[in-house]
């Protein structure tokens, strides 16, 4: 058995309990995160193709193989399955496995040991055990890439009990959420929104943050809304999450400019739903739009569609829209844009929310 | 390494003659140096056991106390042979069959029936036992007891010396589950990691309908040298001989010298499960064929012309198995639902609202549902 047993390096976000905020990208977040958690954990450990000497395609493992050996930053065999089943083995030995699937096309192979191992055996164990597994899925389109490299499957873990999914949207909360996820019992699927890889915002790491940090389940009001605004009419709530935040938070300043009020949701977590937070706006604004790049039959928007109507039915004035990908395999990237949700496609939903 | 071998190892032969210990024989027959009458004669009490609670079994599911049993009967020398070969601190990730192995790392038969009535998944506790939940999905186990060993490699606890301390871990399958794509996975992966992992093939003969020749085209064993393993064939149905090549694989793997595949050639007596009719694609003259091969007549008979017991053991043995069986039929009969709140229990080992909503919604369902829908 080889160990290499070195330093950890300073933490990509400045070590592990500084509480000043550092400028960082999200993808750069996500290391420190796994850097910070390594550091105070010595049960995490990382699995995945080339996330060792490469760092990962990436790059989210820039380092950590450095910092903490090849017994703990495992370059493993091409084998999805195998990375999840090797993790689901491990976590019943004590370990904390993070396992990182290059691109979210290729968690198929794992899905039998995601759906019918690693999220059941928890009540297998009736208590006898946990699984405490983190999934890492850079997952969504707009970068251009051939098949299998921009696909959003994160409806099938979070329709699957046993399970928590998460999508960060931003650095500070790529940061905290995995942190929380790597102290937490459950295994999680972690929904990392590549396209947004390289947005960069302040990161407060360490021990401080995560003391102040939300619920792991919570949803975020991106971007609020008053109530004496939402009040006086021309308002919605636009409920995103992943990659479509940003296209939200567009769509709203396009809209201010117009007059018409957007309060964002930002959802963090797909599973489970904070729904309290997406009935409070719907209640404030009595119009819901959501959107994602998934496609839209069947996807999250559905399910926040039907809760928000189940919760707030006499609060809305119009039904719940999605706005999100077509009812056809992920199209080849030249012309990808016309399938993924834009801003103009959100805000044309809105419209027709508004009765505009 | 040694190539997978060309006749399966074998001690004691169907007659129940210990074979000439010469050759490659001598170093296997030197592994159960140990296991002299005493030692056999608890083999046999074991597979008796074993063969009588299973007996229950099927005449519970038959009775409508079981939902469903998978016979394990004609696996018994496989089973307890294996079991036999493991350190108290070994690890075992069984499939459904595993019931032999289960009553030697000390699993209550309760606990097994439960699952077959459809009143628990298992739910026994792997760190008392080291006997890992009964997997249904076929194969899907082997990685996990591949990773469970690369975490044993992990704590240090492989190649100390210390035999209370190094750790093997046994990764029980199929001929059928050979087939499987994750089977194949572990071993490629337990071999790249060299981590201590007994790949532990019982090769029954049939998945289901299909028999073993629509599994694999060569001998199973002898895909361990493709992935750069040892590979061995045993006689399945030979406890004696299954000890001493488990003991082998899994002295290696304790030590730090990988895994090893073995492959035990075996029959499964029954059909697949109680709801399966196996005169429908299997001929009569394959059972009649393992019936001269049974796993305990061949103990019994070398027992007896060795002197190693005589009718007031076999005697003995058969009244315990009667009594377990008694145990067994009574537990089962009195074994009470388990409570329907109970499915929320374990779904989550954190907060999760949505479960918890949803348990307060079938609690209050269930406390004002009318009297007679209780």
């Amino acid at each position: 058995m080889t160990t290499t047993a070195t330093r950890p390096a300073p933490s990509p976000a400045g070590g592990a309990d500084e509480s000043t905020p550092t400028t960082l990208t999200l993808a750069k977040a996500i290391t420190a995160a796994l850097h910070d958690a390594m550091a105070a954990d010595e049960k995490v450990l990382l699995m995945g193709e080339d996330i060792g000497r490469l760092g990962g395609v990436f790059r989210v493992t820039d380092g950590l193989q450095a910092a903490f050996g090849e017994d703990r930053v495992v370059d493993t065999p091409l084998a999805e399955a195998s990375i999840l089943g090797t993790a689901v083995g491990l976590a019943l030995r004590g370990y904390r496995p993070v396992c990182e699937i290059q691109f979210d096309g290729f968690v198929y192979p794992a899905f039998s040991q995601i759906v019918s191992q690693l999220a059941k055996m928890p009540a297998r164990l009736a208590g006898a055990g946990t699984v405490p597994v983190v999934v890492r899925i850079p997952y969504g389109g707009g970068i251009g890439a051939v098949e299998h490299h921009s696909e959003s499957p994160e409806a099938y873990f979070a329709h699957t009990a046993g399970l928590r999914v998460i999508a960060p949207a931003t650095p500070q909360d790529a940061y905290w959420m995995l942190r929380q996820a790597l102290t937490q019992p459950d295994p999680v699927v972690v929904m990392e929104p590549k396209r947004r890889y390289w947005d960069k915002g302040d990161v407060t790491a360490g021990a401080a943050s995560l003391a102040e940090a939300p619920s792991l389940h919570s949803a975020r009001v991106a971007r609020p809304v008053t109530a004496e605004r939402a009040a006086a009419g021309g308002a919605a709530t636009v409920v995103a999450y992943g990659p479509t935040v940003r296209v939200a938070l567009d769509a709203a300043q396009a809209a201010a400019e117009e007059g018409v009020e957007l309060e964002v949701v930002d959802l963090r977590s797909l599973s489970p739903l904070d729904t309290d937070t997406v009935v409070a706006s719907a209640r404030r604004t009595g119009r819901v739009v959501v959107v994602h790049e998934a496609p839209v039959f069947l996807g999250l928007g559905a399910e926040v569609a039907a809760r928000v109507t189940e919760a707030a039915f006499h609060s809305l004035e119009a039904p719940v829209l999605r706005v999100g990908g077509f009812a056809v395999p992920y199209p080849a990237a030249r012309i990808e844009e016309h399938y993924l949700p834009d801003a103009e496609r959100l805000l044309d939903a809105v419209d027709r929310v508004l009765a505009r | 390494m040694p190539a997978a071998t060309a006749e399966p190892v074998q001690l004691l032969s169907p007659d129940g003659v210990r074979q000439d210990a010469s050759g490659d024989r001598a170093r296997h027959a030197e592994l159960v140096s140990g296991v002299g009458a005493e030692q056999l004669r608890e083999r046999y009490r074991d597979m008796a056991m074993v063969r009588r609670f299973d007996a229950e079994a099927t005449a519970l599911q038959r009775q409508g106390e079981l939902a469903l049993w998978a016979s394990g009967t004609g696996q018994e020398a496989a089973q307890i042979g294996a079991a036999r070969a493991l350190a108290a601190q070994d690890h075992v990730f069984p499939t459904y069959r595993e019931h032999g192995i289960a009553w030697v790392r000390g699993v209550d038969p309760l606990q097994v029936l439960s699952l077959y009535r459809g009143a628990s998944h298992g739910g026994w506790d792997p760190t008392a036992s080291g006997f890992h939940p009964y997997t249904l999905v076929i194969g899907a186990q082997l990685p996990h007891a591949t990773g469970y060993a690369m975490g044993v490699q992990r704590d240090g606890d492989v190649g100390t010396g210390d035999p209370a301390r190094d750790t093997a871990v046994l990764a029980c399958f199929g001929d059928g589950a050979s087939s499987q794509g994750e089977v194949n996975e572990a071993l490629n992966w337990a071999a790249v990691f060299q981590a201590p992992v007994v790949f532990f093939c019982q090769n029954n003969g049939w998945a289901i309908s299909s028999p073993a020749s629509r599994q694999f085209a060569a001998p199973l064993a002898r895909r361990a040298e493709g992935f750069g393993v040892p590979g061995v064939q045993v006689d399945g149905n030979d406890v004696l001989a299954v000890e001493a090549v488990v003991r082998e694989a899994a002295d290696r793997a304790r030590s730090g010298g990988g895994p090893t595949l073995v492959e035990a050639l075996t029959f499964r007596v029954a059909a697949h499960t109680t709801s399966d009719d196996s005169s429908r694609y299997r001929p009569r003259e394959e059972d009649e064929l393992w019936a001269t091969r049974d796993p305990l007549t061949r103990v019994e008979a070398h027992l007896r012309s060795t002197g190693g017991a005589d009718d007031a053991f076999f005697d003995a043995v058969r009244a315990e198995g009667d009594e377990l069986a008694a145990r067994v039929r009574r537990g089962v009969r009195e074994m009470s639902d388990p409570e329907p709140l109970s499915m929320f229990d374990h779904a989550y080992a954190g907060d999760h609202p949505l479960v918890a909503q949803e348990r307060a919604w079938l609690e209050t369902w269930i406390a004002t549902e009318p009297e007679e829908a209780r």
